[in-house]
């Protein structure tokens, strides 16, 4: 098997995720909260040549398929994503990431004064700026690190 | 105006600002019209932490308007030691009043508690976040001395972490103004409240000394500068002694010159400023009472 057929290498039924920023596709898998405990089968390709990114990660999931709020939160690290859904070996449908409005209950507030950090019965919610997103409760702004805030 | 609740002066438009203005203007000139207007009516006063000044205005407000207060009394003494959560805690209260003023240490604090009661919700403070009846007071303290058009203000002091600033700076851009923002280096305006300023399309001009704009400035509103933003004495010394005014300082300035300060001062304005023309801090407070006056009748249905 030549490198190149490793990287391509089809799956049967699933989802790919290309075009995701070098360096990011375990954050991405993060978010989608996959770490291999389930038994899915993931193949990860980081820093792969790309002509449009210069260095992409590919992310491969077999046998899932993403759900919309699963992808807006992906939007959000990975603003150039495709993806593809895979059903019998075929892509069924391409799609690209489109950036929500706001997410709910993906992210941690990094402002530990912040009412979100309390025990209190409310999810932390973001608003999607054009370069980064803000809590709707205490005004944060995360750009650089919006990875790290991800809830595990 | 036709908002439920009043947890960030961010969600106050023009036409919802001067609304309040004009009932506080009504109030002021012919309190004895409200005297009976919300007989009956009950005030909850949630403070989470302690704040005589805030308390005591409401207070004021709702008893002058016919009104009366529920209050929930200091937090060592209720229920909240218990460990109960805010959210239980204002859905009781909600069964108590008519109305509720919350104070609470944590930002964002208001902003939740309103999505758990269908009663108005006033944002008395929270943390370090909003203090939306600090900036209608403010507000209204510039329009009655200087005018809210055509406006030229100077906001000195600690800019980082002062809350009033934000919002009062924030509310600002809807009129006709030009902000200049005067503070040291390490206390400048934070990314999130120059991202608002932009995004609503005001310039922000930055200095950090005073003389230069000085003689341009229509208000002065001074903010302290706090000892714990500091890592040693010595530095605060120095810093917070940059941006402390006299009558000296203000030979330069206008004679209309308007001066401000939320209160209370420590040392950034000398006490010979008090009997000057220029002192306004002390009516600024005093107006606390009409302009939550005009906020709560509002609020409670005095609009019609
Ligand atoms: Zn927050």
């Amino acid at each position: 098997m030549t490198d190149q057929e490793l990287r391509v290498s089809k799956i049967e039924n699933g989802t790919v995720i290309d075009h995701i920023a070098g360096g990011q596709a375990l954050n991405v898998l993060a978010i989608l909260g996959i770490n291999g405990s389930r038994g899915e089968t993931v193949s990860v390709g980081m820093n792969v040549p790309s002509d449009r990114l210069g260095r992409k990660d590919v992310v491969k999931v077999e046998d899932r398929e993403l759900s919309q709020s699963e992808l807006d939160v992906l939007s959000l690290i990975a603003p150039a994503a495709t993806i593809n859904i895979i059903r019998g070996y075929d892509v069924v449908e391409k799609n690209r990431v489109e950036r929500p409005s706001s997410v709910t209950g993906v992210l941690e507030c990094p402002n530990q004064h912040c009412i979100t950090a309390e025990d209190e019965p409310i999810d932390t919610q973001f608003e999607v700026l054009d370069d980064g997103v803000r809590c709707v409760y205490c005004d944060t702004i995360i750009r650089e690190s919006i990875a790290t805030q991800i809830k595990v | 105006m036709r908002h439920d609740h009043i947890t960030s002066a961010k969600q106050l438009s023009r036409s919802d600002i001067e609304a309040v203005l004009d009932r506080a203007g009504e109030i002021a000139g012919n309190p004895a019209a409200y005297a009976d207007r919300h007989e009956g009516a009950l005030l909850g006063l949630m403070f989470f932490e302690p704040s005589t000044r805030t308390k005591m205005s409401f207070s004021a407000a709702i008893k002058r308007l016919g009104g009366d207060i529920v209050d929930m009394g200091p937090v060592d003494s209720s229920s909240v030691q218990k460990g109960e959560s805010l959210a239980d805690t204002v859905r009781v209260v909600e069964g108590y009043a008519d109305a509720v003023v919350l104070r609470h240490p944590k930002e964002g604090s208001a902003q939740m508690a309103s999505e758990f009661v269908d009663i108005p919700l006033i944002n008395g403070g929270d943390g370090a976040g909003q203090h939306p009846t600090q900036t209608l007071l403010d507000l209204y303290t510039i329009r009655e001395n200087a005018g809210l058009d055509d406006l030229t203000i100077g906001i000195m002091g600690d800019l980082k972490y002062g809350r009033t600033v934000h919002s009062l700076a924030y509310a600002l851009t809807t009129f006709d103004t030009r902000q200049h923002f005067i503070s040291p280096e390490s206390l400048k305006l934070p990314r999130n409240v120059r991202y608002d300023l932009h995004e609503q399309g005001s310039s922000i001009k930055e200095h950090t000394e005073l003389e230069e704009i000085l003689p341009s400035l229509d208000v002065l509103y001074v903010t302290r500068i706090q000892k714990e933003r500091f890592p040693d004495e010595s530095e605060y010394r120095k810093v917070a002694g940059e941006y402390q005014i006299d009558a000296e300082t203000l030979e330069m300035a206008k004679d209309s010159l308007t001066v401000m300060h939320p209160l209370p001062r420590v040392d950034e304005i000398a006490h010979d400023i008090d009997d000057t023309e220029y002192a306004t801090y002390f009516e600024q407070a005093h107006n606390g009472v009409p302009v939550r006056m005009a906020l709560l009748d509002l609020l409670l249905g005095g609009g019609q």
